[in-house]
């Protein structure tokens, strides 16, 4: 039987509108594109809506030591030197240009005392870099995108959820999407296809992530034949709430240590002193009259002279701190460490940080302008996603593009926070511009009737399904076997015990029953949801298995240490044949030497700093 | 109050069209549970196909709007245990879907007036130039407009729109915040007066302040942008001596 659809026809489709989505849709338009924005949720609600802390941008207005060279350093070295440095160096000189057209669109950030965009300080950011409103920066800047793209003459596609990419030969020529409203289903034919579907963090039960994260754009490229890089690579944020178990993962924005927070264990020690590693030596202040007076600079706008607390190091560095912490036995009552901002005044913290007083106030009756928070990791972001071309982010499908969370190359093994709000804007205009200029000088694809019908197929099995198991049940379970198997520190047996586990979940995923109604039928699409997550999590796990090492979002108990004569060269590719993932390793290119020397010239430039501040780097 | 193992009865607003009714659910609870949490678990073991919106969980994307016990609230950020201490021993926890849209199926409600209403403003017309100067102050009160997830309870709760149904001549609460954030931007340059009077209908509003009431971002949505918006209305069009001023000054009049 035929089921009936109706056709589309568009030069460029996006598929997602959060950050990257939206910027690319409007970019699109703006080169002339006919353009179709396509999304899960109703505009506005997708997951850049929490982002908290900022965006970073190297705009010199809080500190006029910063620039790109610097700021292309930090993003760097935060990747343990594995991010794409094309990508990082496009990031760094044009992210200030992406902040301030925000403004232009009517972003209303935080300012200075020179009435510019005000920015602060974040882990690994060597100067105060992040444009940013309160804590709630994500909400700001997805909402100036959705203002502004509404007046785009942009075709926007609420609550549709794509299931397949249609190609003709090696190109992508569009794709096939249902309705959760209806349940009806649409055949979009497109020049080109932008995927800024966001990340894959519902996978673990622990996350940050909104249910829209189950790793669509991730899947529908392993599925069109695209490659993913570095998968294994999965920033566990280090402060994600932890109680009451209801709210556990939920985030606590690293703006809290970027206004001056304080982690302590339960004998009340400011334990991240004893976590320095390395590479960042001589760089973090070494006693805590240090690290105080670092903060009464910077909250009083003063340019800092003395070294900036440990609590600021990168996120992989806070998150496995607090995880050794816990297990030591020096946790906090409900298993993760003290964060406590209370020093900084009631009304400082209700301007700077008041959705997180609301948050804790409302979901776990915490004051935080009085008492600690208690927090610990939680999955926040994947690195790894899809490889794109640094300058055009076109994948490795022609006519399939891809930006923000979905693609990967900017962030290498860590990301610093501020670089994903950044990342959204900068690349997802340079996705929807490329996707529009390479779609002019092609014919509107006709659509093949036959893979529209296998594909609505396909997403109608789980309603065909008869005393099948409830899909919600097989969610619960495979999301806690990644959080106890894949998840902040890892062991080769346990990495093998999960991928046979994920494939009894494919079994069971493609089993389940939803009951029969097409009308916004929840276990229906979490049915379909979980066909891609299972995929995505095998990619995870088994790029996880194969880095013998720890750096970075990948850590492994087996392999504590990094391992850089191979793996800090190398970085694992991800594909799919004939339903079954694949994985090889590439080596990556050397840096330009141009870029070399910047580098040189900016790690000259701190250590001099550290030096004249009282350390002894 | 303690949750663990403890039992709620649910009455849940399910069905589509002609074919709905309030069904009964038990659950067994747990510490710290949200209502969201609540209808998650009978989705994830009772019924799969229960219809309901949400996204973040944390009070940021403002999807799960519902009515609590008869309250417009967010389902993510109201706690199981403030609820209960409400309510009579032994009775049943009521979510319906909000009122004021048209029924989708089960929780789930077809909110797009609101964004046909958003289409329909006018974007912000400011400066060319980049790095826009204003000062804190400035920005403090265009940012408290900006807070709003657009959960759009207070669209719900508006007896305009619930009562009466002027939803062609009224753009509601949440639009008016947006025309506020507008307006009052330190470098808008557009004249929105006429259509906030006329297409927008600031007038309709009479100040009853039920929207504010239930706005889950705290926005005083009537008294700092629905009542400025009506007296800024009222200077343009009902004060003699501004329409005077202008006419000797040629100049739009800001407050």
């Amino acid at each position: 039987m035929t089921e009936s659809y109706q056709t589309h026809e568009y030069d460029v489709v996006v598929i997602g509108a959060g950050g990257a989505g939206l910027r690319a849709a409007i970019e699109a338009s703006r080169n002339g594109a006919k353009t179709a924005i396509i999304t899960k949720s109703l505009l506005g609600k997708a997951h850049t809506v929490m982002a908290e802390g900022g965006c970073a941008a190297s705009l010199q207005n809080a500190d006029p030591r910063d620039g790109w060279k610097v700021h292309f350093h930090d993003t760097m070295k935060g990747s343990k030197w594995l991010a794409d440095w094309r990508m990082a160096e496009i990031h760094a000189k044009e992210a200030p240009d992406r902040v301030r057209e925000l403004e232009q669109w009517g972003a209303v950030f935080d300012r200075t005392d020179k009435q510019l965009i005000n920015q602060r300080n974040f882990g690994g950011h060597t100067f105060p870099r992040l444009a940013h409103v309160g804590d709630s920066t994500g909400l700001e800047i997805i909402r100036t995108l959705q203002e502004r793209g509404i007046h785009e003459g942009i075709d926007i596609f609420m609550e549709y959820t794509v299931r397949h990419l249609t190609k003709s030969g090696d190109r992508v020529t569009g794709c096939v999407a249902y309705t959760r409203v209806e349940g009806s289903f649409h055949a979009f034919s497109a020049k080109t296809v932008i995927l800024a579907t966001g990340g894959i963090t519902r996978c673990w039960s622990v996350c940050s992530g909104s249910w829209e994260y189950t790793g669509d754009g991730h899947a529908l490229a392993l599925w069109a034949g695209a490659e993913l890089r570095d998968m294994e690579f999965v920033q566990f944020h280090p402060t994600g709430m932890v109680w009451p178990p209801s709210v556990r993962g939920i985030l606590v924005t690293e703006g809290v240590r970027g206004e001056g927070g304080r982690l302590t264990n339960n004998e009340n020690k400011r334990f991240m002193f004893d976590y320095v590693p390395e590479m960042f030596m001589g760089d973090h202040a070494e006693t805590i009259e240090e690290a105080d007076q670092w903060v009464e600079e910077v909250v009083s706008g003063k340019l800092a002279t003395v070294r900036r607390p440990p609590e600021l190091l990168t996120r992989d560095v806070v998150a496995k701190a607090i995880k050794a912490e816990v297990e030591a036995g020096r946790g906090s009552p409900h298993g993760g460490a003290f964060l406590d901002i209370s020093h900084r005044g009631e009304e400082a913290i209700k301007k700077k940080l008041p959705s997180m007083y609301h948050q804790f106030m409302e979901l776990a009756e915490v004051d935080i302008t009085k008492d600690p928070m208690e927090v610990g990791p939680t999955a926040h972001y994947v690195m790894g996603g899809i490889r794109v071309n640094a300058s055009t982010q076109e994948t490795t499908v022609p006519g399939l593009y891809a930006c923000g969370e979905a693609a990967s190359g900017l962030h290498g093994a860590n990301r610093l926070g501020g670089n994903s709000l950044s990342d959204l804007i900068t690349f997802g205009k340079r996705a929807g511009e490329y996707a529009a200029k390479s779609s002019k000088s092609l014919e509107q694809p006709i659509l093949d009737e036959s893979e529209i019908q296998s594909a609505i197929k396909q997403m109608l099995s789980p309603l065909e399904n008869q005393n099948g198991e409830n899909p919600g049940q097989i969610y619960d379970e495979m999301r806690d076997m990644m959080q106890q198997k894949v998840g902040i520190i890892r062991q080769k047996d346990e990495l093998e015990e999960a991928i046979e586990e994920l494939n009894s979940f494919k079994q069971r995923a493609m089993k389940s029953s939803s009951g029969t109604s097409r009308t916004y039928n929840s276990g229906w699409h979490q049915a379909l949801d979980l066909r891609n997550m299972v995929d995505v999590s095998v990619a995870c796990t088994l790029a996880a298995l194969t880095r013998e090492e720890s750096r970075g979002g990948h850590t492994r108990q087996d392999m504590p240490e990094p391992e850089d004569d191979y793996w800090g060269k190398h970085i694992n590719i991800i594909w799919m044949e004939n339903d079954e993932v694949k994985i090889r390793q590439e080596e990556v290119e050397p840096m330009s030497g141009e870029l070399q020397s910047v580098i040189a010239e900016v790690k000259d430039m701190i250590a001099k700093r550290a030096e004249e501040q009282g350390g002894s780097a | 109050m303690s949750l663990k193992g403890r039992k709620q009865k649910f009455s849940i607003f399910r069905g589509e069209g002609e074919n709905t009714s309030l069904e009964e659910y038990d659950l067994e609870l747990d510490e710290g549970m949200v209502v969201l949490d609540c209808v998650h678990r009978i989705q994830h073991e009772q019924e799969p196909d229960l219809a309901v919106r949400w996204n973040c969980k944390a009070g940021k994307c403002g999807s799960c709007s519902a009515e609590i016990n008869g309250k417009p609230r967010l389902m993510c950020m109201t706690r199981m245990g403030e609820v209960i201490e409400e309510m009579e021993e032994g009775t049943s926890l009521e979510i319906r879907p909000m009122a004021s849209f048209p029924h989708v199926k089960d929780l789930v409600t077809d909110v797009s007036f609101n964004y046909e209403v958003a289409q329909r403003i006018k974007p912000i017309n400011g400066p060319s130039s980049m790095d826009w100067e204003f000062n804190q102050m400035e920005a403090d009160r265009v940012q408290h407009f900006r807070e709003c997830i657009e959960c759009f309870l207070c669209v719900n709760t508006c007896h305009v729109l619930r009562d009466h149904g002027k939803f062609d001549e009224f753009a509601g609460p949440r639009n008016l915040v947006r025309l506020a954030q507008y307006e009052m931007h330190p470098l808008d340059q557009e004249d929105r007066i006429p259509e906030i009077k006329n297409e927008f209908g600031v007038e309709y509003c009479n100040i009853t302040r039920c929207c504010t009431e239930v706005c889950p971002a705290g926005i005083q949505i009537t008294d700092d942008a629905i009542i400025p918006l009506k007296e800024r209305v009222v200077d343009r069009y009902y004060d003699p001596v501004m329409r005077i001023w202008r006419k000797i000054t040629g100049k739009k009049v800001r407050m």
